[in-house]
């Protein structure tokens, strides 16, 4: 099949290059595509239509249509026309049951007729509605192109840059606008094959749309290409245009463009005999190029000298097997048919550009190109060539398609208009043409003259559909680019592994749910008998200081700050000024302008950044830092505490010279540590703030003074069994200060702080109280609250206290229940249960033992 | 959204990097009643056109800063740091 060497050939035939046809072998040569070696070994059917599974073959042979796509090692919808060839590659057609050749849906072409007008399924399988889902499979499967997920992983990335002069599109009149823009211009083209000379040159790629900013994304292979450039050079040129009639699908009908490289290119004679119908110079030019390939011409129809003809094909198989040209019956294996060039004007009416149909020359054309982007060659329609309208499609015989990918016919069309749907946008949505993988490229200008004729107006009238992103097919992958799941870990992550802890998520964090035991009820009982330790380096940690820090904190936080003395620890919550509670810590002052802050485990970076925030409305003199990454923080806990704290350190930590709530910088086993006493999980505490580097041997000094490492299980347990709310657990956007229970810690008398009108305001539909429950059955957390049989709040949390011996839990409730021993009805499994309220802490209620 | 914002301290960034925080409000300067405390939590004017608002170069130099875009056309006219009255101490 292949012809003597052609001039400007690409293929090497002292190369070959075999690989796999759904098993079978084919071999080509290095520089063929997998298309065009699957031509050369004498395929012509390449896939099978999407609604009636018709044959289809090579077209345009340059990545536009959707007759070439196939599954290629696994990667579905490959244009293999396109793709360049490569050794054992395993090409594999799709959307067939049987073969390529028999394909055994092909039914649906036959009897389908009345069954598959537009809109059909929607309108008949609709009833009874239930069915739907088992239509729909059955649908799913008759219809739709390749399948996902057989090419396993692959990595995609994604490359920023910025250039000032990028020229989209490679044909002459691009590679001469990047040869003069010199060194700083990059050139994109979807083919390559030339040698750029003073610019660089990214190719096989393409760009798949302009946004704002001048940014253009291009695939290229596995990598996307974010690009900006300062001036955009459009020069994507023009798309060859299909003629619509009867039989205008059928396998052996094709564009000038697609003679052009398998000649060219890939020195393959395209068929024997051969007709052409050329709507422009570049139509007809393909004539002596097929002589001079061996192919016999048995006649060439010029529509600039006859506009009207009667086209009809005819075909065995779906293969084109003659032509009638207004009444003359020609046998042709190859029929060039050309509706003329649309210019290919996608980018730029994303861009911005206005769309114009300029009737001289039968094309639409980009106008008012927007600032920054410019347009060269024929993309701007400006390349003398004078086209006319395509030709008729009045036959009765056949199918006339208008659109390849979506399977729409001239029929389909002319239903949408009769039915309403007659303005383009409309129609594209209920035939769905332009909405394949081809996304217009050789549908959207036949529909709109199909439109045009059917309202008897002019393509002017009815216009384009608006032109978006992605301009060529890209695999999802690539605009999801890399698989990122980022993982925080602790500086101790190692120490809770070589523990057999159960690590769970907590946000992005790990962290140790329980540990080897797996025993949760046996770490809360060594937090209360002796001595725990939990790693809690996830609290986000904030250093604020400067000559305003105390009034900066005063005034975002509804408690005193300004008060509090040097070496002493307070908790805080912050509030927006709606009231919301966003999140709480504690709040140590280590000096008169300087403050620790710690926020929970997934707030520091939104704390960090509402304390910005407002230091820039207010403009205290006042440096925020987020140090939570570079510090470790372990809390050791129990009865046992000081004890174990005391021969590790030189410092006096009996309770009255480290009293509860103060914060004292020593070091513990020789690790240089900020100590803060605090009542964490409600046994005596010390929360001891290091370097992250030295968090390995601290954390080791404890264990070894005999605490037992503790999980977040027990830490829920243990501050469950104090009251202590967890913000967006036991609190949500609804929740205030007032029907949280926080009432004490509203310092009414401040001048302002950020949430105090929200306060003033306030209405408590409902509060935030402790229940217990008699029996060991623990509510779900959202398990409802019933009153009189109809819902009145929820539970938040609810764990067993071992200690306590009974269920204990926060739920919301009615405010008139919010009272010590009022009962409140808790359902589980569909059963009301009884439930008692408790508003003071379960545990250790005055707090004795924190103080300890 | 593929604008560029001109961060005062770091130029000219991609917007993806910014986290927007919504036109700039006034903060009641006295207690306000509920009526004008709703309004200044959740009341925006929403415009389309020139917009001043707040934005935080989250993904670079963590600057709070504010910008007049255009909200029609994502312009961007100017940037700059909030000069904010220092507040009575």
């Amino acid at each position: 099949m292949r012809l003597p060497p052609q001039p400007n050939e690409r293929i090497d035939r002292d190369a070959p290059v075999a690989f796999e046809l759904d098993g079978r072998r084919v071999e080509g040569c290095a520089g063929d595509s997998l298309g065009s070696a699957l031509y050369a070994s004498g395929r012509r059917v390449f896939s099978r239509s999407f609604k009636y599974h018709r044959p289809r073959g090579l077209v345009c042979c340059s990545g536009n249509c959707p007759n070439c796509l196939m599954t290629v090692d696994g990667v579905p919808n490959v244009r293999v026309c396109v793709e360049p060839i490569r050794a054992g590659a395993n090409v594999r057609a799709q959307n067939v049951l049987g073969s390529l050749d028999r394909d055994l849906l092909a039914v649906v072409d036959r009897v389908g007729g009345p069954f598959t007008p537009v809109g059909f399924y929607y309108r008949t399988m609709i009833r009874p509605r239930r069915l739907w889902p088992y239509y729909e499979k059955l649908l799913r499967n008759l219809a739709g192109l390749g399948r996902v997920g057989g090419a396993g992983e692959r990595r995609y990335d994604v490359e920023h840059r910025r250039v000032k002069t990028l020229v989209i599109g490679g044909g002459r009149s691009g590679r001469a606008a990047a040869e003069a823009a010199g060194g700083d211009a990059l050139l994109v083209d979807e083919r390559g094959g030339f040698v750029p000379v003073g610019y660089e040159l990214l190719a096989p790629a393409c760009a798949l749309g302009i946004y704002e900013g001048g940014l253009v994304p291009v695939a290229a292979g596995d990598v996307l290409h974010r690009i900006r450039a300062e001036r955009i050079v459009v020069a994507t040129g023009t798309i060859e245009q299909p003629l619509v009639f009867p039989g205008n699908d059928l396998v052996g009908v094709v564009l000038p463009g697609a003679v052009r490289r398998l000649v060219e290119d890939w020195a393959i004679k395209p068929g024997r005999r051969a007709v052409v119908i050329g709507a422009d110079e570049s139509g007809c030019a393909v004539t002596e190029q097929l002589a001079a390939a061996g192919v016999e011409v048995a006649r060439v129809v010029d529509l600039r000298e006859s506009p009207v003809v009667e086209i009809a094909a005819e075909g065995r198989r779906g293969l084109l097997a003659g032509v009638t040209v207004d009444g003359e019956q020609l046998a042709c294996d190859l029929l060039v048919a050309s509706g003329g060039r649309q210019p290919a004007y996608s980018l730029l009416a994303q861009a911005g550009a206005r769309i114009e149909y300029d009737a001289a020359r039968a094309t639409f054309v980009p106008v008012e190109v927007p600032a920054g982007i410019e347009a060269v060659g024929s993309v701007t329609g400006d390349d003398g060539r004078v086209a006319v309208p395509a030709a008729s499609y009045n036959g009765a015989r056949g199918k006339c398609f208008a659109c390849l990918c979506e399977d729409v016919t001239e029929k389909d069309l002319k239903r949408a208009v009769a039915e309403g749907f007659d303005s383009i946008e409309l129609a594209k949505r209920y035939t769905t043409v332009t909405m394949g993988p081809c996304q217009g490229k050789l549908c959207q200008v036949a529909s709109i003259r199909l439109l045009a004729r059917e309202l008897e107006t002019g393509e002017e009238a009815i216009g384009t559909t608006t032109a978006r992103p992605p301009w060529a097919p890209v695999e999802l992958g690539l605009l999801a680019g890399r698989h990122h799941e980022p993982v925080k870990r602790s500086p101790l992550h190692a120490r809770h592994l070589a523990a057999g802890a159960q690590m769970m998520w907590t946000g992005q964090w790990q962290r140790p749910f329980c540990y080897g035991g797996g025993d949760p009820a046996a770490e809360v009982r060594a937090v209360h008998d002796s001595l725990g330790v939990i790693d809690v380096s996830t609290l986000g940690k904030l250093v604020v200081e400067g000559p305003d820090a105390a009034e900066f904190l005063e005034r975002l936080y509804p408690n005193r700050f300004a008060d509090l003395r040097v070496g002493r620890v307070r908790y805080g919550v912050l509030t927006s000024d709606g009231g919301r509670i966003m999140d709480d810590g504690t709040i140590a002052r280590l000096d008169d302008e300087l403050f620790y802050v710690t926020t929970t485990s997934t707030g520091s970076e939104s704390v960090c950044e509402w304390f910005e925030w407002w230091n820039a409305v207010w403009g205290y003199r006042v440096e925020i830092v987020n140090v939570t990454g570079a510090l470790a923080a372990i809390n050791l806990a129990g009865p046992s505490a000081r004890e174990a704290l005391a021969p590790l350190t030189d410092a006096d930590v009996s309770p009255d010279a480290f009293r509860y709530l103060g914060a004292r910088e020593l070091r513990v086993a020789g690790v240089p540590c900020l100590a803060l006493r605090i009542g964490f999980v409600g046994e005596l505490g010390y929360e001891l703030h290091c370097s992250a580097l030295a968090a390995e041997p601290l954390w080791d000094a404890l264990v070894h003074a005999g605490a037992v490492p503790f999980g977040l299980e027990a830490q829920r347990v243990l501050r469950l069994e104090k009251a202590h709310i967890i913000v967006g657990q036991d609190t949500d956007s609804e929740s205030n200060l007032l029907s949280a229970g926080m009432p004490w810690i509203v310092k009414r008398d401040k001048d302002d702080f950020v949430g105090k009108w929200a306060v003033e305001h306030a209405s408590v539909r409902e509060r935030l109280v402790g229940f217990t429950m008699g029996d060991r059955v623990v509510p779900v957390e959202g398990a409802q609250v019933v009153r009189d049989g109809r819902p009145a709040g929820r539970v938040t949390s609810a764990r067993i206290s071992e200690r306590l011996g009974h269920v204990v839990g926060l739920a919301w409730v009615a405010p008139e229940q919010a009272a010590d021993g009022a009962e409140i009805s808790i359902r589980i499994g569909g059963e009301p249960r009884r439930a008692v309220v408790t508003l003071a802490p379960f545990y250790d209620p005055e707090g004795k033992l924190l103080r300890s | 959204m593929s604008f560029l914002l001109d961060c005062p301290h770091c130029g000219p960034r991609d917007a993806a990097e910014f986290h927007y925080q919504g036109e700039v409000t006034s903060r009641p300067e006295s207690p306000p009643t509920l009526r004008e405390l709703t309004d200044y939590v959740y009341f925006r004017d929403n415009v389309a056109g020139l917009q001043r608002e707040w934005w935080y170069h989250r993904l670079g130099c963590g600057l709070w800063f504010v910008a007049e875009r255009d909200t029609r056309t994502n312009e961007v006219l100017r940037t700059e740091v909030h000069k904010p009255a220092r507040p009575v101490a």
